[in-house]
């Protein structure tokens, strides 16, 4: 899923500060399911955000929202009035909710509450850690499952670099070193001579650096 | 003869070589590249530049590595995939080629949030096999897109590091062997302080023929103190220093006060570990050289190789 990390309150209360009314909008598919921006969150933030006006004397209603997606126009449209209403809308879903609540009302003023930071797994209760950064060209069948682009704090495709230790990243000791992790996979496979190949240099268009990407797909399309 | 720099001449012929690192200052100095170039020059084959050092900004390779090839030495450009694209990489290749450097040795990089910047952005488009690679081709004329050069290609000498000492070690020497296919001509290895470790590792690729398709020279680092040598038995990845050189060296200040007389009595200590260690990897079948790395401490490099009985470097002959 998407995760997040809500911004400090200090952070927000600096983006909002000179507004009279705020709509606090979440959204409650990814975001909401690693406890960052969903209605519960909405609630919360929004408390915070009361206390801080009241102890910064500061006059400011605060309003509270959350859809099922802001990444839907059909969704947000549903939260028109909301929205409309108030002097600025301080939304916690993922950077593209945000942007996309921001087209669909131009007019508004749409400030981020929340950093998205990536697409990760639930590894504990708690604990969101990343396993994919879209890189637009799976690797993960010539690396045993273990992807290299988002585990191997280098990137490299192939790995390990001189500064895996102890199964560790040179990095920190908290982060498994991703090409260790490759390699062990692929032992436990019995598939180690994958590894004899040169995995060749990347086409990094399908990722960021081809510029933004879509996705068409013209059989969806009315 | 693929490049013929004094340091593949040297290997070439099958004399036991020694490289040397030299660090540029994070500053403007050429004296102090010209200072150091001078003090490492009759010590050495060839002289690494490095390229930011464990990631911390100085003067680049490449700039330094013209002043020294200027003095009509040799020396070995670093680069790192950490700092630069395909793009930039091969341009810079072929702009220090244009000033007759020819050996570049390809590297990962140690990571940006170990540096001095660690809020920048990395780049590893390419890694250093792929790399590798990269000069490959350039040597043969080809971009890394397949296209032409449009003039002679450049000649490159092309080096590797190599970790026999980074994890999973049961995995190093195919790294290895990799790393050879991919183009390296000459391999420098990160420090050997384990022995034991290396002559497995040497074992493993002369059973694998390895050594007969690449020069390898074995990493040496002469520890400058005592609290050096702890440092980086805890804290450097991919380093592996057994206990008792860590206890050599703090046993070699054991007792003495005076602060110059410790600075000396460590540094003694350091430089006899070192000389035990370039004996040892010059006994061992497949070495074919050393490469000190002498962090910030250059000055000890000549009284190393004197002590080591590697003075008599080859001539130097004219580049061929």
């Amino acid at each position: 899923m998407i995760v997040g990390e809500r911004k400090p309150v200090g952070e927000i209360w600096g983006m909002i500060k000179g507004f009279r009314k705020v709509l606090v909008f979440g959204c409650n598919t990814c975001v909401a399911v690693c406890f960052a921006g969903g209605e519960k969150e909405v609630g919360i933030l929004a408390s915070q955000i009361r206390m801080k006006a009241k102890q910064e004397n500061v006059d400011m209603l605060v309003i509270e929202g959350a859809i099922e997606r802001q990444c839907e126009h059909e969704f947000i449209a549903a939260a028109k009035d909301q929205i409309e209403s108030a002097d600025c809308v301080l939304s916690i879903a993922c950077g593209a909710g945000i942007q996309f609540t921001g087209e669909d009302f131009p007019h508004k003023i749409i400030l981020p509450g929340l950093n998205t930071t990536g697409i990760n797994v639930v590894e504990q209760n708690g604990v969101f850690a990343e396993r994919c950064q879209s890189c637009g060209d799976c690797v993960l069948h010539l690396t045993g499952g273990v992807c290299p682009i988002s585990r191997c704090s280098k990137s490299i495709l192939n790995g390990p670099c001189g500064g895996s230790h102890d199964g560790k990243c040179e990095v920190n000791p908290e982060i498994p070193c991703g090409w260790q992790l490759i390699y062990d996979r692929l032992k436990l496979q019995g598939r180690l001579e994958i590894l004899d190949e040169v995995i060749p240099a990347k086409d990094w268009r399908p990722s960021r650096d081809g510029g933004p990407r879509k996705i068409i797909r013209e059989d969806l399309q009315e | 003869m693929k490049a013929g720099s004094n340091l593949e001449q040297v290997l070439e012929k099958g004399l036991f070589a020694v490289t040397a690192e030299l660090g540029p200052k994070q500053g403007v100095d050429a004296a102090d590249i010209r200072h150091k170039a001078g003090l490492l020059k009759d010590y050495c084959d060839a002289m690494n530049i490095t390229d930011n050092q464990t990631a911390v900004v100085r003067m680049s390779s490449i700039g330094a590595a013209i002043i020294v090839r200027q003095m009509g030495l040799d020396p070995v450009i670093q680069i790192v995939c950490r700092d630069r694209n395909r793009l930039a990489i091969q341009a810079d290749v072929l702009g220090a080629a244009a000033h007759d450097v020819m050996n570049v040795l390809a590297l990962t990089g140690d990571h940006q949030t170990m540096g001095n910047h660690p809020q920048a952005k990395n780049v590893h488009d390419i890694d250093s096999l792929q790399l590798l690679q990269c000069l490959k081709g350039l040597r043969e004329g080809r971009f890394m897109n397949g296209d032409p050069l449009k003039t002679a290609p450049p000649k490159l000498f092309i080096g590797a590091a190599a970790n026999p000492f980074g994890g999973p070690l049961e995995y190093r020497v195919s790294r290895l062997a990799k790393k050879i296919n991919a183009g390296a001509d000459f391999i420098q290895t990160q420090p050997v302080f384990d022995m034991d470790i290396f002559k497995r590792y040497m074992e493993d690729a002369r059973e694998r023929g390895l050594h007969e398709k690449t020069h390898i020279l074995a990493g040496i680092i002469p520890m400058k103190s005592a609290a050096m040598a702890k440092y980086m038995r805890d804290n450097v990845a991919g380093v592996i220093l057994p206990d008792d050189k860590v206890n050599r060296m703090a046993n070699s200040i054991k007792g003495i006060e005076d602060k110059e007389e410790k600075k000396k009595r460590q540094a003694e200590e350091g430089v006899k570990i070192a000389c035990e260690e370039i004996e040892q990897v010059r006994e061992i079948k497949g070495v074919h050289g050393i490469h000190i790395m002498a962090v910030a401490w250059e000055e000890i490099v000549p009284k190393v190789v004197s002590k080591a009985n590697l003075k008599e470097r080859p001539k130097r002959l004219p580049d061929n």
